[in-house]
C-alpha cells in the first residue's frame, strides 16, 4: 500500500494502482480519452499527463505509470496545465468543427474536455485532415474525420469481443481506424464501441440525427432480449423510446450490452397491437375493449383455462394471470413455450449458480448444449475472461466460434456419461470447476445427467457452486419461481384440452396444438401468437410498464416505465384485473401496489433486489437418461423475440450479418 | 592526436579485404572467443563498465550498465534475449551498414559475447529493410558461423548455447526505437510501447531483453581482448573510446571513418574529409549527430570536441556521430523543412502530440521556407515544438522538434528576412 502525495495531500493507494487512480482517489479529475477501466492501457492520447517526482523533468502519462511509495504528484501545476492545453490543441487541429451536426454533441468527451482544459482560440491555419468514411455494418455509423485515434474500439474488439474486426491502418497523421477490408463488424457486442468512442467518429447508425441527449428522459430498465438481465437505460422523448444504452453493473453486464438488446428499440414502435381485435369468421377484425371482454366472457371457461407466459413478460403480469387462473380454479401455468419439460421442483437445479461474475474465476468449464454467443452474448465475454485467466473450456454440441480456445467433444448428449480422459483430468484437478447446461441440452434431458456430473466432480464446494443452467428468456426464472412449470411441460396443457388459453405474449408456442381452445392473447406485438389468437387484448411492452425480472442467476431486478403504451393498449395487469371482472371472480388486488404486495407475500424473494436464495442443489437421481444429437434452439439471434422481429434494424442485421445479403450501401 | 592504425577496431571498414569468416579470422575476429567467455559474466560486464563505452545508437547510455540490468538468472523460466538494432534509418547515419557489409563477424562475435554476458538465450539482429545486400551478407555470415560451430549448441566451444537470428524490417524509421523494434519482431505493427515496464524486465515476447546498437556490440570483443584501459585511453573523461564518424554533405571527400572520441571538428574534417567545400569561411552550419539533433552554426562547431558532452554543451548532441556539413550554398530553412517532412512521414501515429504535431510543424516550416508567414508564427512554431517535446511515448517527438528548435535558435534572422522579402513582393503586387 504505497503512500503518495497528490497536490500536497498525502494518501494511501492500493498496491498496483496507477498514478491516475491515485489522483482519482484523491478526488482530482484527470482528463483522458484513451484510458478505459475495462480495456488495456494504451497511453496514447497523452491527455492524462501529470507532474511526478521523482522522475524525469517532463510530464508523465498518469494512466500508465504505477503509483509508488513517496511519489509527489501534481495535477495543478503550470507544467500540467500547459501539457493539457497542448495535447488538447493537437487533438483539435485536425478535428472538424462540426459539433452542430454531430450526434455525439452534448455527450462528447472531446467537447467537454476542450471546454475544461483547452485554450480559447486556435493557432492552426493549415488545412484540416479529412478521412473517408468506413463501412462498419448496419449498426455503426462512421465519421472518421472526427477520430482522435484513442484505439478504444480496437482494444475492445480485440480484448472483450475477442475478434480482430477493427484495427488501425497506415501511420502518422494518415492513420485510420477501419474494419478489415471495410467489412461489417459482425460480433454480437460490436455496437459497444459506439459508447466507447469518446468522440463522434463511431455513432449509432439507426439513431443518427434522432435526438440530442438533453432532450431525452432517462429511465432505468432491464434488458429482456435474453436471460442475462443486462441493466439498461431507456432514453425517451415524448411517447417514444429512442435508444437503449447499457448501465454499469459489475455483477451483471459490466458496462456492455448485446447488440440485439440495444437495437431492438425501433421494434417498440412497429407492428404494435394498439387496439383489441376479435376473430370473426376466421378473420381478425378491430373491436372495442367492451366487445373484446364480452367475447371472452361469453365463453366462461371456469377451471378449464390455461396460461402460457411468453419470454418477455415481467413477474407481475405472470402473477396476475396466475391469480386469475387460480380464481377460476386452474393451475395450468407454463412458460417453457417450446415444450421443455425439465424438473423445476428445485430452483437451485435450474439457476446459474456460479453467478456471471463468479464464472470468470472458474478454471474448468463444460458447456453442454449452448451456443452462448447467440443465447447470452454477455456471458461469452465473461467466459473469455475466464479463459484468459487460464480456464479450460469443453463443449458438447455442434461447433461454433467461441472467440477463445475451447475443445469440442462431440454433438451427442450422451457424451456426458462418457467423457474423454482429458476432460475428467481437467475437472479432477480444477479448483473451481463448472458446468453450463443450455436449452439444447435440457431438451435432451441433460439436467439429471448434469446433476450427476456435478456430484461426480464435486462442483459444489466451500465458497463455490459450479452448477449452472443457462436460460434464454427474460421471464424464465421469474416464471419458475411463480410456478409456471408443469411436470410434463407444455404437453400437459395440450393434454388438458382447456377451453381457453391465455397467452401472455407467448409468441414461440406452436398454437396449432390448441386449435380447439379459445386463444386469448395479451401481447404487444402483432407476431406469431396474434396470428393464432381468437381475441387480442393489446398490452404494454417492457418499456411501458413497471416490472420485476429475474435473470438466469436468480437475480431479482426492477425495471421502470419509460413511456405509455400506444393507442388503446393497456398495462398487462390491468387487462387481467378487468378479465377477472368479466369472469366475475376475485383476484385480490385493485392496484399495482396491491398486486405487488400479494406477489411478494406469495414469493418473498421477488420483493428483494439481488440474488434470490434457492437452497441446496438436489441429489442427483440414481439413473439419468440423456441422449441424442444436440441442436441449438436459437436459429436467428437477432430475431428471437417479437420486438426483435419487428425491428427494421435487427431485420437488417439478420439479413446482412447472418445471411450475407449484400446491402446496397456496402456495394457502393 | 589522431587515431593510429594499430588502434583501429574496424580494420576492414572499407572492404579492402573480404568479409568472410576466413578473412575475419585473419583479422583477429573469433580468436579464442572461448577464453573471453571463460572470464565469466561478471568479469565481462565489469570490463565493459571500466572501458567507459557509451551506447553508440544515439542516446549514449553506458553499455556495461545496460547489460548489468538483465536478470542474473531466470526466476520463472523465461529466457532472456539480446536484440541488436541494425535498423539504421536516421538520415545521415551509415556506420552500421559499413560494419555489416565488411565486418559482419565482428558483430556476430560481439553478439555471442554480449549475449553470454547478459545471460541471453539468443540474439535477434533487426536489420533495416532497405539494406538488401547487407542483409544477404549478414545471413551468409551467420550461416558461416553456424557451420564453423561458432554459434548454436556449445557456441565456439565455450559450452554456452547461443543462437543468432536475423530479422529484416520493412522500412519504418520508428522500428529503430527499441520497443517498437520488439513489437515489430513479434510481428505486430511497429509502435513504441509504454515504459515502464522496461525491456530489461519485459521485452521481446515478454522476456527480459536488452536492445543494443550494432556498433556497441561489434566493439565489445575487441575491448575485451585489448582491455578496458586501452579503450578508455582515447577521448575525454566520460566520453571514452573510438567511434565511427560518418561525414556527409559539403566536404570535399565524405567518408565513414573510425576516430578517437573528442576529436575537434576541424581536425576531423581536415584530416579525413579534405576540408570544407570552398574553405572554412564557406561553412554555414553542421548537424553533428544525425538528423534528429539541433544544428550548430559554423562559428560554434569549428573547434568543438566531437563527443557526447562537448556537443551537448553547444545545445546539440553526438547522436550517432552522423555529421552533416552544410556550406553557405545551403537553403538552411528548406533543409530543416525536409527533415520535418521526414519526421511527419515516419511518425507512427500512436500518440497525439507527435501524430498531429509533426504535420503541423512541417506545414508551417514549408511556409517559412517561402516566407509566406507572419513573424509571430516563428514563435508559435517554437512553442509547438515545445508542446511536442517531452510529451510523447517515445523520442520521435523530440527528434522532430529539435531540428526546428535549432534552426529558430540560430537562424531566426534568415527566416525573418524571407518573411519580409515575401511581404515586399506581395505589397508590390497589390
Amino acid at each position: 500500500m504505497p503512500k503518495v502525495k497528490v497536490d500536497g495531500v498525502e494518501l494511501e493507494v492500493p498496491a498496483g494502482a496507477t498514478v491516475l487512480q491515485a489522483c482519482e482517489l484523491a478526488g482530482k479529475e484527470i482528463p483522458r480519452f484513451c484510458y478505459h477501466e475495462r480495456l488495456s492501457i494504451a497511453g496514447n492520447c497523452r491527455m492524462c499527463l501529470v507532474e511526478v517526482k521523482p522522475g524525469p523533468p517532463k510530464p508523465q502519462a498518469s494512466c500508465a505509470l504505477p503509483a509508488s511509495e513517496g511519489q509527489e504528484i501534481r495535477t495543478d501545476s503550470e507544467m500540467v496545465k500547459k501539457a493539457r492545453e497542448g495535447v488538447m490543441e493537437f487533438l483539435l487541429i485536425n478535428h472538424p468543427l462540426d459539433c452542430p451536426i454531430c450526434d455525439q454533441g452534448g455527450e462528447c468527451d472531446l467537447q467537454d474536455q476542450s471546454v475544461a482544459y483547452g485554450r480559447g482560440g486556435s493557432r492552426y491555419h493549415e488545412h484540416k485532415r479529412a478521412v473517408t468514411e468506413k463501412y462498419m455494418g448496419p449498426l455503426i455509423k462512421t465519421t472518421m474525420t472526427r477520430c482522435i485515434h484513442c484505439t478504444r474500439c480496437v482494444r475492445f474488439s480485440e480484448e472483450i469481443a475477442g475478434v480482430d474486426e477493427i484495427g488501425a491502418l497506415y501511420r502518422g497523421e494518415t492513420m485510420q481506424i477501419s474494419t478489415y477490408l471495410e467489412k461489417a463488424a459482425k460480433h454480437e457486442l460490436s455496437a459497444n464501441v459506439i459508447d466507447l468512442c469518446p468522440v463522434g467518429a463511431l455513432t449509432s447508425k439507426p439513431y443518427a440525427f434522432e435526438a440530442r441527449p438533453w432532450e431525452l428522459k432517462k429511465t432505468l430498465s432491464i434488458d429482456v432480449s435474453d436471460a442475462i438481465g443486462a441493466n439498461i437505460r431507456l432514453d425517451s422523448r415524448g411517447r417514444e423510446v429512442l435508444r437503449i444504452l447499457p448501465r454499469v453493473n459489475d455483477d451483471v453486464n459490466e458496462e456492455w450490452l448485446a447488440d440485439r438488446g440495444r437495437f431492438m428499440v425501433d421494434g417498440l414502435t412497429r407492428r404494435r397491437l394498439d387496439r383489441p381485435w376479435l376473430r370473426r369468421d376466421g378473420k381478425l377484425v378491430a373491436a372495442t375493449w367492451a366487445e373484446a371482454f364480452a367475447a371472452v366472457a361469453s365463453i366462461n371457461p371456469s377451471a378449464s383455462v390455461a396460461v402460457v407466459a411468453g419470454d418477455l413478460v415481467d413477474c407481475e403480469t405472470m402473477f396476475a394471470a396466475k391469480q386469475l387462473a387460480g380464481a377460476l380454479g386452474s393451475s395450468l401455468l407454463e412458460g417453457r413455450q417450446t415444450g421443455l419439460a425439465y424438473t423445476a421442483s428445485n430452483l437451485a437445479a435450474v439457476a446459474f449458480n456460479s453467478t456471471l461474475g463468479g464464472i470468470e474465476e472458474s478454471d474448468a468449464i463444460l458447456i453442454v448444449g449452448s451456443q452462448i454467443r447467440d443465447e447470452a452474448p454477455l456471458l461469452n465475454a465473461r467466459l473469455r475472461k475466464a479463459v484468459k485467466r487460464g480456464a479450460k473450456v469443453f463443449v458438447i454440441g455442434p461447433v461454433w466460434d467461441t472467440t477463445y480456445p475451447a475443445t469440442f467433444l462431440g454433438e451427442d448428449a450422451s457424451l456426458l456419461f462418457n467423457l474423454p480422459a482429458d476432460v475428467t483430468e481437467a475437472f479432477g484437478a480444477a479448483a473451481k470447476p463448472a458446468i453450463i447446461i443450455g436449452g439444447g441440452a435440457l431438451a435432451k434431458g441433460a439436467l439429471e445427467a448434469g446433476l450427476g456430473f456435478a456430484e461426480r466432480f464435486n462442483l459444489v464446494r466451500e465458497g463455490w457452486n459450479g452448477f449452472n443452467v443457462l436460460h434464454m428468456a427474460a421471464s424464465r426464472m421469474g416464471g419458475l419461481m411463480l410456478g409456471y412449470a408443469q411436470p410434463g411441460g407444455l404437453a400437459d396443457l395440450v393434454a388438458a384440452k382447456p377451453r381457453m388459453v391465455i397467452s401472455l405474449g407467448a409468441d414461440e408456442v406452436d398454437w396449432t396444438k390448441f386449435a380447439d381452445s379459445m386463444i386469448v392473447h395479451i401481447g404487444h406485438h402483432g407476431d406469431k401468437a396474434a396470428h393464432a389468437a381468437d381475441v387480442i387484448l393489446p398490452a404494454a411492452a417492457f418499456s411501458e410498464k413497471d416490472g420485476t425480472y429475474v435473470n438466469t442467476e436468480g437475480r431479482v431486478q426492477f425495471a421502470e416505465r419509460a413511456v405509455f403504451a400506444p393507442g388503446e393498449a393497456r398495462e398487462d395487469w390491468t387487462i387481467l384485473r378487468a378479465l377477472a371482472d368479466a369472469f366475475g371472480v376475485n383476484v385480490g388486488f385493485d392496484s399495482f401496489e396491491q398486486l405487488r404486495a400479494a406477489m411478494i407475500a406469495q414469493v418473498p424473494a421477488l420483493g428483494q433486489e439481488g440474488l434470490a436464495y434457492y437452497g441446496a442443489l438436489p441429489a442427483a437421481p440414481a439413473t439419468a437418461d440423456c441422449a441424442g444429437t444436440i441442436g441449438y434452439p436459437i436459429k436467428d439471434p437477432y430475431l428471437n423475440n417479437a420486438i426483435g422481429r419487428a425491428s427494421p434494424t435487427l431485420q437488417r442485421c439478420s439479413a446482412e450479418l447472418l445471411h450475407g445479403e449484400l446491402q446496397a450501401e456496402a456495394a457502393e | 592526436m589522431a587515431l593510429a592504425d594499430k588502434d583501429r577496431i574496424f580494420t576492414n571498414l572499407y572492404g579492402y579485404q573480404p568479409w568472410n569468416l576466413a578473412a575475419a579470422q585473419a583479422r583477429g575476429d573469433w580468436d579464442n572467443t572461448k577464453d573471453l567467455i571463460a572470464r565469466g559474466r561478471d568479469a565481462i560486464i565489469q570490463e565493459m563498465k571500466d572501458s567507459g563505452l557509451r551506447g553508440r545508437g544515439g542516446a549514449g547510455f553506458p553499455t556495461g550498465m545496460k547489460w548489468s540490468f538483465m536478470p542474473k538468472e531466470s526466476k520463472d523460466g523465461r529466457p532472456s534475449f539480446l536484440v541488436i538494432n541494425a535498423d539504421e534509418s536516421e538520415p545521415g547515419s551509415c556506420k552500421d551498414r559499413e560494419i555489416i557489409r565488411h565486418d559482419p563477424h565482428k558483430l556476430i562475435e560481439g553478439a555471442l559475447v554480449a549475449g553470454f554476458a547478459m545471460g541471453a538465450r539468443a540474439a535477434y539482429i533487426y536489420i533495416r529493410g532497405e539494406y538488401i545486400r547487407e542483409a544477404e551478407t549478414l545471413f551468409a555470415a551467420v550461416a558461416e558461423a553456424y557451420d564453423a560451430g561458432l554459434l548454436g549448441k556449445n557456441a565456439a566451444g565455450s559450452g554456452y548455447d547461443f543462437d543468432v537470428f536475423v530479422h529484416r524490417g520493412a522500412g519504418a524509421y520508428i522500428c529503430g526505437e527499441e520497443t517498437a523494434m520488439i513489437e515489430s519482431i513479434e510481428g505486430k505493427k511497429g509502435q513504441p510501447r509504454l515504459k515502464p515496464p522496461f525491456p530489461a524486465g519485459a521485452g521481446l515476447y515478454g522476456c527480459p531483453t536488452t536492445v543494443n546498437n550494432v556498433e556497441s556490440i561489434a566493439v565489445a570483443p575487441t575491448i575485451l581482448r585489448r582491455g578496458a584501459s586501452w579503450f578508455s585511453s582515447f577521448g575525454r573523461e566520460n566520453n571514452k573510446g573510438t567511434k565511427l564518424f560518418q561525414i556527409s554533405g559539403h566536404v570535399n571527400t565524405p567518408c565513414v571513418v573510425e576516430e578517437e572520441m573528442s576529436i575537434p571538428f576541424r581536425e576531423l574534417i581536415e584530416k579525413h574529409c579534405g576540408g570544407i567545400r570552398g574553405g572554412w569561411d564557406n561553412l554555414l552550419a553542421v548537424i553533428p549527430g544525425g538528423s534528429s539533433v539541433p544544428l550548430v552554426p559554423a562559428a560554434e562547431i569549428m573547434d568543438a570536441p566531437m563527443d557526447f558532452d562537448g556537443l551537448r554543451a553547444l545545445g546539440s548532441g553526438l547522436g550517432t556521430a552522423a555529421v552533416i556539413v552544410m556550406d553557405k550554398s545551403t537553403d538552411i530553412v528548406r533543409a530543416i523543412s525536409r527533415l520535418s517532412y521526414f519526421y511527419k512521414h515516419e511518425s507512427c501515429g500512436q500518440c497525439t502530440p507527435c501524430r498531429e504535431g509533426t504535420g503541423w510543424m512541417w506545414r508551417v516550416m514549408e511556409r517559412l521556407r517561402t516566407g509566406d508567414a507572419d513573424v509571430e508564427e516563428i514563435d508559435m512554431l517554437f512553442n509547438v515544438t515545445k508542446q511536442v517535446e517531452g510529451h510523447t511515448i517515445c523520442a520521435l517527438g523530440d527528434a522532430a522538434a529539435w531540428p526546428i528548435q535549432g534552426l529558430i535558435r540560430h537562424f531566426r534572422p534568415e527566416i525573418e528576412r524571407r518573411i519580409a522579402a515575401r511581404a515586399d513582393v506581395r505589397e508590390a503586387a497589390e
